[in-house]
């Protein structure tokens, strides 16, 4: 006998109202602010660096690399995830979120070792960015050729 | 011998009673509203070990410990220990307890282990299987989060239905003599209304505790009313108002005389932990800590206490399969 | 000089906005948000609408992982244009290079130095 008689649709829309809704109307303009602030100082560093004789391209590469040291540091520091917890998507959608998720796993899975500790477990949260900004690329560079744009030089 | 009341129920005739537990917790749990009772503070979270799974063997071991001492028995007297936590093949447990050297059974509950280590402590005393046992139960903050969730430094924010796993400890002794004594037991089942957010235990959890709290009723022919305090294990702020409307759906109200160690344990307002504290150290250090403690004290004399558990299973969740629940009691009589 | 700080600011901001709207308004998970950011961003950037943007904004535009699909498509796109169907294969992670290589290297470099901390 069954001493509870809710059924799962049921339970469904009561677990749906229980839950209480996430503070929207604080969660989204601290992401805008941080996140703001983060792609300013990515405009700071481009200015900076292209100040410094490097083509908008090199200068555009090298905010990158510049935004994932910091984050990395950060992240061994042990604030990033600090920041993150009231940023949210503000830490997340900067390119410092994919260093984050690279360097977290890193440092978490030290402990199993080198190889299969560190190096396995470099991608775990960020492969499938990889991996499907990879593939969506390849699509991209086939129907390139099949629009005839494809050079042979 | 144990008589048995319905088809899960058991009323123990000989009364085992918790002859002395004891409570060991972190920085954060002391500087909870549960600080005080707690037999040890560790400030430091590595408790001096070099990983996350060994300072957690060390919780355990602490908290065994403690109580021994406080029962003022030796490991050889312990004739039993029933022992789980939440990592894979309960490492916590096996790792952290071997040097005992005690006839070990190591049990998987998820968030209830420490009623089921409990029960089965009592049982195999009023059985006469053991003269002494023991039941001990742990959870650490970061071994859990980086087996279940994101590696500690991964920038993640957490949804509001999310719950803080405690890192805490709790160890109890039981056997013939003084001290609060287990009167009952309900064995759980396993529920599962199809909860999928691995987000949202609280919610996976209520269905299960709604379910053995009825058959305990149903079983022991008592009311609520009957009892000073009902206490569940981690259900957080989600799952307790689930499981009250569930409850009321089958006419049973307990509002009045009901706490919940994941609502206990952290100070929601001051401490960032959301829908409150969950793990099976919430409700194991809990239950060792300021219950028994006050139960002792005289504060309550009938008590029923039902550790909740999430059966999750990472693999089954990215599977797309929902999270079962269980939920086991006890009735503690000072 | 100000407006060009003020236009990375505000769509830098507006691309984190709607991510944080994904957040706490689907299911979706984090994992889930940046891979439909890369893959939009390829989208984007193949329709030859995200240059204009990147023009326009700046690191407001390149910063966020929409202009990581961006930088993906446009590899390809040189690349086939030099290598034909070496390209297809080769360009996509020519272009990511740089910010893949910057990630492992000093994610190794940190986890090499530092260690996780209690919470």
């Amino acid at each position: 006998m069954p001493s509870v008689k809710t059924t799962p649709a049921q339970y469904s829309a009561m677990a749906k109202e229980a839950v209480p809704p996430s503070p929207s109307f604080k969660n989204i303009p601290l992401a805008f602010l941080i996140g703001g602030l983060i792609c300013m100082l990515g405009q700071g560093l481009l200015n900076l660096y292209q100040y410094w004789g490097l083509t908008l391209d090199r200068a555009s590469g090298f905010v990158s690399i510049t935004l994932i040291f910091l984050s990395a540091l950060f992240t061994g520091l042990g604030c990033y995830d600090n920041i993150a917890r009231h940023a949210g998507a503000g830490t997340l959608v900067p390119i410092t979120g994919f260093a984050n998720s690279v360097v977290a796993p890193a440092l978490e899975f030290k402990s199993e070792g080198l190889i299969l500790g560190l190096g396995a477990k470099l991608f775990i949260i960020s492969g499938p960015v990889i991996v499907y900004g990879l593939a969506a690329s390849w699509v991209y560079g086939i129907i390139l050729m099949f629009m005839g744009y494809g050079g042979m030089k | 011998m144990a008589k048995k009341l319905g088809r899960s129920t058991f009323l123990l005739e000989k009364h085992p009673a918790i002859l002395a537990s004891a409570a060991i917790g972190g920085k954060m749990e002391g500087e909870g509203p549960q600080g005080a009772y707690f037999d040890t503070i560790s400030n430091d979270a590595q408790f001096g070990e070099d990983s996350w799974e060994k300072a957690e063997g060390r919780l355990q071991q602490l908290a065994l410990q403690t109580a021994m001492q406080k029962a003022g028995v030796s490991a050889a007297e312990v004739d039993c220990l029933f022992a789980g936590d939440l990592l894979n093949q309960c490492v916590g447990s096996s790792y952290g307890l071997q040097q005992f050297e005690i006839p070990f059974v190591g049990l998987y509950g998820a968030c209830s282990t420490m009623a089921e280590s409990l029960m089965m402590a009592a049982l195999f005393v009023e059985g006469g299987l053991a003269k002494r046992a023991a039941a001990v139960t742990s959870s650490h903050f970061c071994s859990a989060e980086r087996q279940f969730r994101f590696p500690l430094e991964y920038g993640g924010q957490r949804p509001p239905s999310a719950q803080w796993t405690a890192t805490a400890a709790g160890a109890a002794i039981v056997g013939c003599g003084q001290g609060v004594s287990v009167n009952a037991v309900t064995v759980g089942t396993i529920r599962d209304l199809g909860i999928t957010d691995a987000n949202n235990m609280g919610a996976a959890m209520a269905p299960a505790a709604a379910s053995t709290l009825t058959t305990f009723f149903n079983d022991s022919v008592t009311h609520p009313a009957d009892y000073d305090l009902i206490l569940t294990g981690d259900l957080g702020q989600v799952g307790r108002d689930l499981l009250f409307e569930l409850l009321e759906k089958e006419g049973v109200r307990i509002s009045d005389r009901y706490h919940d160690c994941g609502l206990l344990i952290y100070d929601r307002d001051k401490q960032d932990v959301h829908a409150g504290g969950s793990g099976c150290g919430c409700s194991a250090s809990v239950l060792c800590g300021s219950i028994l403690r006050q139960m002792a004290e005289g504060r309550w004399k009938n008590v029923l206490f039902m550790a909740t558990g999430a059966l999750m299973s990472p693999t089954m969740v990215q599977q797309g399969e929902a999270i079962p629940g269980i939920a086991h009691l006890l009735h503690l009589k000072a | 000089m100000f407006w060009e700080y003020a236009k990375a600011f505000l769509i830098g901001g507006l691309f984190c906005a709607a991510g944080q709207v994904l957040i706490d308004y689907t299911k979706l998970t984090p994992a889930r948000i940046l891979v439909s950011y890369v893959v939009a961003g390829v989208v984007l950037g193949a329709l030859g609408w995200y240059t204009p943007l990147v023009e326009w904004a700046g690191a407001g535009a390149t910063v966020p992982l929409t202009g990581f699909g961006n930088l993906l498509a446009r590899g390809v796109r040189d690349a086939v244009d030099r290598d034909g169907w070496l390209g297809v294969f080769t360009g996509g992670l020519t272009a990511a290079a740089g910010g893949i290589t910057a990630a492992v290297i000093f994610g190794l470099i940190v986890a090499l130095l530092f260690r996780s901390k209690e919470k």
